[in-house]
Parts: structure tokens; C-alpha cells; sequence
């Protein structure tokens, strides 16, 4: 039963106290430094935004102001614990949680460093055992991601729903039909990657993106990814997707009703998804821990060993995506609701599934030695005409809605 | 006992944890029909469902596990909840949610029941399961696509039927 949980070397054998050790040590580790970095990553954010903004941004707490999370954590967790009258009790305690600790689960199954070169599966030597820089990597590795990534909707669904008010009522709802309706476009690019990298395991995937031209947003063409950023963005509700808690509009959201810790969780969670997204977005397309290859030269980064290094590029394309994602909330207006819809179903699912079935073909094209142009010319004109038909079908109801028929 | 399930080469560990969460399962079930909250009973439904998921890697069927997760608890229930939201979102209990006819219901479960124990114990009978690891993927997505292609295609596309069907009948009133 070795396999069953994960296939990191440490796990196989008898159960001994110093593998368990390690293990404890990763948990502990990832826990802090993800509470840790979120607080770097809220600070980063106010900081990256007055910047674009011609403000100075938090200055006060610390160097830089660096501190100013942790004193705003520490003035919540001191802030009146509310709990409205009407609201459903023990559902309305529970919700913060459910949004905070799929948050965390994620980072379970990310790479965060590890020796990947020359064909080594990204094992490292920590105290005389062979392992990896990662919790778990369960053979399904990718698919937990998205699993948790549906659980966390029940997180916001209801924390909206419990409150007891319309407000909170009304940004759950919103909230749970972009989750689910992006969901969709964000398996379907996630597809693309599985079919190039030929494995679900995040080590697996990892291990496929040896050089640049391997590096999945290369190698399923750019389009895959840039969805998939789009329907990661609008999964996080962030900015310009961020109609779940429009301020203008909805008061605060989901969390109107929420104050003190709960709020903190809440917020908490927030930027922490923001995070493993980036780390799964890595993972997935960048390479994750993979150092820059491009044909037979290696960017080296002197002075650190290979293991130690691939943490240090995690870190790095981490940040690039850290920053584009505030650089999204400062430069983007804001959705609106039906152009929310249309962009989601009309645009990024016929688009990612065409990209998919079109790579598929290739790569059967490919198994069977196929003529490469012939398959290309022979998808994409198939994948013309069913874009002719859809597009057609999309003005034809468009017509008769506008007509007042009843289809 | 367990020394002597152990000696037949029985998992004692799988079973204790088969039980312990199958006793779960059933609580919640029993839960669902009986809280006056819609939204109570739907959550109920989300631990039974994920309790399934649990089962599913005890039986070291992961990729099984993950996909109940995915399906059920991520989207069927989501849709439930979504559904519920949009029509009748009180909080509280609430009157008039059980069926006049529930009672019926009592003999078509112990039916239900008796013919699933029936069928399993009469295919597998006392045969231990080989301490095998896990089922891959692959081997998972080679079935799928070989031997049993034609009830998959058939499957999807009743499936597709049922979803447009659902559509056009939405759309008509």
C-alpha cells in the first residue's frame, strides 16, 4: 500500500521517527510561511498600487511599512466579534473556515523547490533521506487542486447565505454562478497541459518542462494559458472580476455581515488563494522550479545548490505572477454582469475547447506520423466551420430574443 | 479476532475505517431527511457524498475519489445549494417539507437494500481483495476508451440528451 498516499521515496519502507519528523517539519513549514507570505503579499499589494497610483502607500508600521498587516491583524482579532440576529449560527461560524483551509490544502501538492535537472525527479537530501520539496504528491495531484478549488465556492456561498441579510445574499449568488461558469474554461486549458505534460502528478508535470520550448505555455501554444490565467483571475473574484463583493454596489459582499476574526479569516483567504493560484499557474505552464533552459544553456544561479535553487525560480515566477495580479486591479475596469457571462461561456470554453481538440489531433498526428500541415489544415477548418455554426446559432437567438419570441 | 482477521489476510485497518465512516454516512443520511432546513439537509448531503469520497480511498480507487469530489461535492451540490439560494433563501426551519407519502418510502429502501447486499454478497461471497496498490489513471482512462467505449459514448450521450432537454424544457413556459 505504499503507493497509496504519496510516492515520495521518504514515505515507502517501515514507519520510522525521522521521516515523520520531516514530514512535520514540511507542514509546519508551508503553514508559516504561507501566513507569512500572505501578510507580504497584502503589504506588496497596497504598495504596488500606490505606486501606480502616485500615492506613497502604508509607510508608518516598519521599514517600508511592511508591518501594517500584522497591525491591522492585530486590531481585528481585538474588534467586537458580531454575529447578526438572523443569521444561521453554527453555518455562518463554519464559512470562514471553509474558505481558509483549501486555501492552505493546495500547497499540499505544489513543487516548491527541488533538483529537477538531468532527469532528477526533484528529490533533495534532507537529514540522509531522499525526498521532495513538496507535502504530497499523490498521483492525482492536479485534480485535488481543482477539487479544492470547488470546495472553497461553499467557503463564500454561505458565508452569503448565513448572514441573513440581501446584500451578503445577493454577492453569494453572483459569486457561486461565476465560480461554477468559470470552473468550466479552467479544466478545459488545465486539459491542454495534462495532454502535453501526459500526467496528472504535479511532479510529473513539473519534470516534462525541461527547457523553455518545453515549458507548457509554450508547448500548448500561449492560448491555454492566457485562459487559464483569465479563469483563475475570475475564480479568485479578483479584480476586474471582483462583482462578488463590488463595494458600490453590494456593500462589502459575502462578508458584509463578517467583523474580527472571521473577517480576518475571510481576508486572509483571499490573498492566500491569490497565492497558490500563482503557484499552481507556475506549476502548470512556467516550469515550477525548473531553473530557464533554453536549448543546451541553463541560467545557473551561482553560489546555491540545485536543490535550494529551484525554490529561489519558484519564488521568482511566484512573484512575476504576484505582480500581475496586482497590476490586473490597477490597469482593469471592472465587469459587467452579463459581459461577465458572455465572456465566460460564449468566448473562453468554445475557444479553450477547440484548442484542446485541435493539440489532441496534433498529437495523435503526431503518434500515428500523420502530415503534420495536412492535420493542422484538416482541425482548423473543422474547427471553422463548428465556430461558423455556433456563432450563427448565437446571432439567431440573439435575434429572437430581442423580438420578445420565447425561443 | 483481529489477530485471527489478520492471519486470513484481511486489511483490519481499511475495515475499522470503512466502519467508522460508513457509521458517519449513515447519520448523515439519516439528517438529510429529517432537518426542517433545506439548506441544513443540503449540507448533510455534501458529508454523505464526501464520505463516499473517503471510501473510495480506502478502496484505493483515488482518481474514483477525486472525481466524486470534483462532481458531486464541487458541482452537483453547488448547483443544489445555488438553486435553493435563488428561490427560497430563509434562514430557519421551515413547515411542509415532508411528502405526505414519505412512509412508502420505508419499504422501497429495505427492498433497495436487501438487493444490493444480495447481489454483493452472492458475486464476491468471503474473497479477500488483493493487496494491491492503487488503480492508475491510465489504467482507469485505457478502459474507458477501449473495452468499454461504446456504453461511455452512450452514457455521454444520454447525458447531453437529458441536459438539452432540460433547456428546452425551461425555456418554453
Amino acid at each position: 500500500m505504499t503507493g497509496v498516499l504519496a510516492i515520495d521515496p521518504l514515505l515507502f519502507g517501515e514507519l520510522k521517527w525521522m521521516p515523520l519528523v520531516i514530514v512535520a517539519l514540511k507542514v509546519l513549514v508551508i503553514f508559516v510561511v504561507g501566513l507569512v507570505g500572505t501578510m507580504f503579499m497584502v503589504w506588496f499589494e497596497r504598495k504596488v498600487i500606490a505606486g501606480m497610483q502616485n500615492r506613497i502607500g502604508p509607510n508608518k508600521a516598519g521599514p517600508f511599512g511592511i508591518l501594517q498587516t500584522l497591525a491591522d491583524g492585530v486590531k481585528l482579532f481585538f474588534k467586537e466579534d458580531l454575529l447578526p440576529d438572523r443569521a444561521d449560527r453554527f453555518v455562518f461560524r463554519l464559512a470562514p473556515f471553509l474558505a481558509f483551509v483549501p486555501a492552505f490544502l493546495v500547497w499540499a501538492v505544489l513543487p516548491l523547490g527541488g533538483d529537477y535537472r538531468d532527469g532528477n525527479r526533484g528529490l533533495v537530501e534532507w537529514f540522509g533521506h531522499a525526498t521532495r520539496v513538496q507535502l504530497a504528491d499523490p498521483p492525482v495531484g492536479i485534480l485535488l487542486v481543482l477539487a479544492l478549488s470547488s470546495i472553497a465556492v461553499y467557503g463564500i456561498m454561505l458565508a452569503g447565505w448565513s448572514s441573513g441579510s440581501k446584500y451578503p445574499l445577493l454577492g453569494a449568488v453572483r459569486a457561486t454562478a461565476q465560480m461554477v461558469s468559470y470552473e468550466a474554461a479552467l479544466g478545459l486549458s488545465l486539459a491542454a497541459v495534462l495532454l502535453t505534460s501526459g500526467s496528472l502528478s504535479t511532479v510529473g508535470i513539473v519534470g516534462t518542462q525541461d527547457s523553455l520550448s518545453n515549458w507548457n505555455v509554450v508547448a500548448t501554444g500561449v492560448v491555454p494559458f492566457v485562459i487559464f490565467v483569465i479563469a483563475a483571475t475570475a475564480e479568485l473574484n479578483r479584480p476586474p472580476f471582483d462583482l462578488v463583493e463590488a463595494e458600490q454596489e453590494l456593500v462589502g459582499g459575502f462578508n458584509t455581515e463578517y467583523s474580527s476574526l472571521r473577517f480576518a479569516l475571510f481576508f486572509l483567504a483571499e490573498f492566500m488563494n491569490t497565492i497558490t493560484m500563482s503557484g499552481v499557474i507556475v506549476t502548470l505552464f512556467l516550469g515550477g522550479p525548473q531553473p530557464l533552459a533554453i536549448g543546451d544553456w541553463t541560467a545557473d544561479i551561482p553560489l546555491v545548490g540545485n536543490g535550494l535553487e529551484g525554490t529561489i525560480w519558484f519564488l521568482l515566477k511566484l512573484l512575476l505572477f504576484l505582480y500581475i495580479y496586482v497590476w490586473f486591479r490597477a490597469t482593469l475596469p471592472r465587469l459587467r454582469y452579463d459581459q461577465l457571462m458572455d465572456l465566460g461561456w460564449k468566448v473562453l470554453i468554445p475557444i479553450s475547447l477547440g484548442w484542446f481538440l485541435l493539440l489532441a489531433a496534433l498529437r495523435l498526428g503526431r503518434d500515428e506520423d500523420w502530415n503534420v500541415w495536412l492535420v493542422a489544415g484538416v482541425s482548423v477548418a473543422g474547427l471553422l466551420v463548428a465556430a461558423v455554426v455556433m456563432f450563427g446559432a448565437m446571432k439567431v437567438s440573439g435575434r429572437n430574443r430581442q423580438q420578445g419570441a420565447v425561443y | 479476532m483481529i489477530a485471527q482477521a489478520a492471519a486470513d489476510s484481511i486489511n483490519v485497518a481499511q475495515n475499522v475505517g470503512f466502519g467508522i465512516i460508513a457509521a458517519g454516512m449513515i447519520f448523515a443520511a439519516l439528517c438529510v431527511v429529517t432537518t426542517s432546513n433545506v439548506v441544513h439537509a443540503a449540507l448533510w448531503l455534501v458529508l454523505v457524498l464526501a464520505g463516499v469520497a473517503a471510501q473510495y480511498i480506502l478502496a484505493a480507487a483515488e482518481f474514483v475519489a477525486v472525481s466524486q469530489v470534483l462532481v458531486y461535492v464541487g458541482a452537483v451540490m453547488v448547483l443544489f445549494l445555488f438553486g435553493i439560494m435563488l428561490t427560497r433563501a430563509q434562514i430557519g426551519p421551515e413547515k411542509g417539507l415532508n411528502n405526505r407519502g414519505w412512509a412508502a418510502g420505508i419499504p422501497v429502501a429495505v427492498v433497495l437494500l436487501g438487493l444490493l447486499s444480495w447481489a454483493i454478497l452472492d458475486a464476491f461471497e468471503d474473497t479477500t481483495l488483493p493487496d494491491r496498490g492503487p488503480t492508475t489513471t491510465s489504467r482507469i482512462s485505457d478502459d474507458v476508451l477501449h473495452p468499454y467505449l461504446v456504453p461511455f459514448l452512450a452514457i455521454s450521450f444520454i447525458l447531453l440528451a437529458a441536459a438539452i432537454g432540460a433547456m428546452v424544457l425551461a425555456r418554453k413556459d
